[in-house]
């Protein structure tokens, strides 16, 4: 069990003679038992997030260690050797991404963070920028160095106003000390690092209609290939990363790439992650543990276990667009490997616990309302199709539905994923096919009472 | 004119971009900011300063949800309705604050003082049922503090019952 405190040693939590805060969360169990990497500067109380508090902790040491020291292709090898991978949702090998950029290319070439975290169930990359924005600050400097790039951009998300803040303020004295700016720690190197706050649309979460927002158009994604890498932002070389990636640049650079690739569920999927429990949980919140830990184990062991102690019915291992799973998956290891095994995706994070007593049709009409409010509009099977989905779905939900509307669902979701540019399509369906799998027989009452009660009839088209 | 009221700031913004058109954004955000929504001849000027057609901006700024095109009220109120906060109580939030205030989505008060939206994620899934009021967030929102809220921004203006920046769950020293 965890929550005895027996196994938190001082190795786990600091050196040796210097203060130890045993983290513990609110309520009575003490926490963790395995070391904190991302949130470890945050978690010791009084720590306030600013250059003085960070650089205390050692901050900033690896970009000092790396500039004019390392080469640049060597830090993107050390990147590819720990196993990162993207922590957006697609987890796409990090170093590997770095690679693809054209080596001889004369020309500017971009870094975009992107921090428009808008995934239901997320809100992680939220957390980092504001309690510890410099850790963030210090991987975009680094993964700049390392793809050669003179001009990051933070592409955050229109609503997290106090977090631009926070960030344009941490920009401020990174540049003050020559962190950022013309000549950093005069290594020769120039990083210059702009916030840029979005305006309210999920689908700039998707890279490349991040790029195409942060041109000042439109988020629509573009069609791939070619992609970001060699034809980004401006059509220049671009690499677009998510806030935790970057965050995590700094400790592998600190601590070599064995040390990174030794944690969690090598070899695959290396390093902890950042997971955000919401839903019906005694303590949601977000949790940093190693790759590979079980679902059961986050929930009931580190989110506090069921708010009311009814059994847990449903829940959602990577934010809105993975599919459900169900109490027989609560085994499986959060890795990417095997959360795909079980037949949904590791996401971005976002776990959402579902107690006894949800409607399956209700939560799968909420999250199918969100991305029929999100979907962009540029491919006709998303835009028709989600709001087709959304319909049939209120129409189910409001007992007006017939046995054939459930054909007709899984006909639309089969006609929608894999039929648009981006990754919306198969986010989009996931949430109706999963609980279509999972709990038919919801949908199948609510029609039977439909039928019997001699309702049916279309409910009037509702706007977006 | 935006130029003569915010010269220096607009011109800030546009030495961060090596392609003018990367302004857009930020500087419909410096209009809607001098007026609470984005007038026409905001639009107009700003599709001027950047080389744009209006439509150019036009199409921009319909794409994007946290842009007003019509004035709303002194505290914008935004709900999230999405699954997260759902299963937490956001349903019940809306109720409450239809029942204060007397206004559903889209509508506001007679006063001018606050409107209520109803939107999607807003990031703050652990921390449930929330809402947005202008630039702050409120989060874990109860019936009591929002009386509490709706009480400060009707009196000063702001609330000390926003959030500061985001940790949950708070380390506690043992």
């Amino acid at each position: 069990m965890a929550g005895t405190g027996e196994d938190v040693s001082s190795e786990t939590l600091g050196e040796p003679g210097t203060p130890l805060f045993i983290v513990r969360l609110a309520f009575n169990d003490p926490m963790p038992k395995h070391e904190l990497i991302l949130l470890k500067n945050m978690m010791q109380p009084g720590y306030t997030g600013s250059l003085a508090d960070y650089e205390k902790t050692g901050g900033y040491q690896a970009l000092r260690n790396t500039l004019g020291k390392i080469a640049p292709a060597d830090v993107t090898a050390i990147v590819r050797k720990s196993g990162l991978r993207g922590r957006g949702g697609a987890g796409f090998p990090t170093g590997v991404k770095w690679g693809f950029l054209p080596k001889d290319y004369q020309g500017p070439r971009y870094l975009c963070c992107n921090a428009d975290e808008s995934e239901p169930g997320t809100f992680k990359d939220r957390q980092l920028m504001e309690r510890d924005p410099h850790q963030v600050l210090e991987g975009i400097v680094l993964a700049c160095y390392a793809i050669g790039s003179e001009t990051a951009y933070i592409y955050i998300r229109g609503e997290m106003v106090l977090g631009s803040k926070i960030l344009e303020q941490a920009i401020g004295e990174a540049r003050v000390a020559g962190y950022i700016g013309k000549n950093v720690l005069g290594s020769g190197i120039n990083v210059d690092v702009w916030v840029h706050r979005g305006a309210g649309a999920y689908i700039c979460g998707e890279e490349t209609a991040l790029l195409e927002s942060l041109e000042g158009k439109r988020g629509l994604p573009r069609i791939k290939p070619p992609f970001p890498a060699t034809h980004g932002l401006y059509n220049k070389p671009t690499v677009v990363n998510n806030v935790e990636t970057l965050a995590n640049l700094p400790h592998i650079v600190n601590r070599g790439p064995e040390w990174f690739a030794a944690i969690g569920s090598p070899p695959k999927s290396t390093g902890t992650r950042v997971f955000c429990v919401s839903g019906h949980v005694k303590r949601p919140g977000n949790y940093e543990v190693p790759m590979g830990m079980t679902v059961r184990e986050l929930v009931y062991e580190y989110a506090g276990g069921m708010r009311s102690d009814k059994p847990l019915k449903a829940f959602i291992p990577g934010g809105a667009s993975a599919p459900f799973l169900t109490p027989a998956h609560l085994d499986v290891k959060l890795d990417f490997e095997h959360v795909a095994a079980a037949g949904s995706m590791l996401g971005s994070g976002g776990v959402t616990v579902m107690e006894e007593g949800t409607s399956m049709v209700w939560a799968a009409l909420r999250l199918m309302e969100f991305f029929y409010h999100e979907s962009c509009g540029k491919c006709s099977p998303c835009r028709e199709g989600s709001s087709w989905l959304v319909q049939t779905m209120r129409r189910i939900f409001a007992k007006r539905g017939r046995m054939e509307d459930l054909e007709t669902l899984l006909d639309l979701c089969k006609n929608i994923a894999g039929r648009t540019v981006c990754a919306f399509g198969d986010a989009e369906v996931a949430p109706i096919q999963s609980t279509l799998k999972h709990w038919r027989h919801e949908y199948v009452d609510l029609i039977n009472e439909a039928e019997a009660a001699n309702l049916i009839r279309p409910e009037p088209v509702a706007r977006r | 004119m935006l130029k003569d009221k915010y010269g220096k700031e607009i011109e800030d913004i546009l030495s961060r971009y090596p392609v003018t058109r990367s302004a857009l954004i930020p500087l419909l955000y410096v209009a809607q900011r001098d007026q609470g929504y984005v007038t026409e001849s905001a639009m107009q000027e700003i599709a001027h300063l950047l080389r744009l057609t209006p439509p150019q901006v036009y199409e921009t700024i319909t794409f994007y949800t946290m842009f007003n095109l019509k004035p709303v009220g002194k505290f914008h109120i935004q709900v999230c309705k999405s699954l997260m906060c759902a299963l937490v109580g956001s349903d019940t939030v809306i109720e409450w604050i239809k029942t204060k205030l007397g206004i559903g989505p889209g509508e506001s008060t007679a006063d001018g003082l606050f409107s209520l939206s109803v939107v999607e994620c807003l990031a703050a899934c652990g921390t449930g049922p929330m809402m947005q009021i202008n630039e702050d967030y409120y989060e874990q929102l109860t019936e009591n503090k929002l009386d509490l809220i709706l009480t400060d921004l009707r009196s000063t203006g702001t609330s000390p019952l926003k959030s500061g920046p985001f940790m949950w769950p708070e380390p506690v020293k043992t």
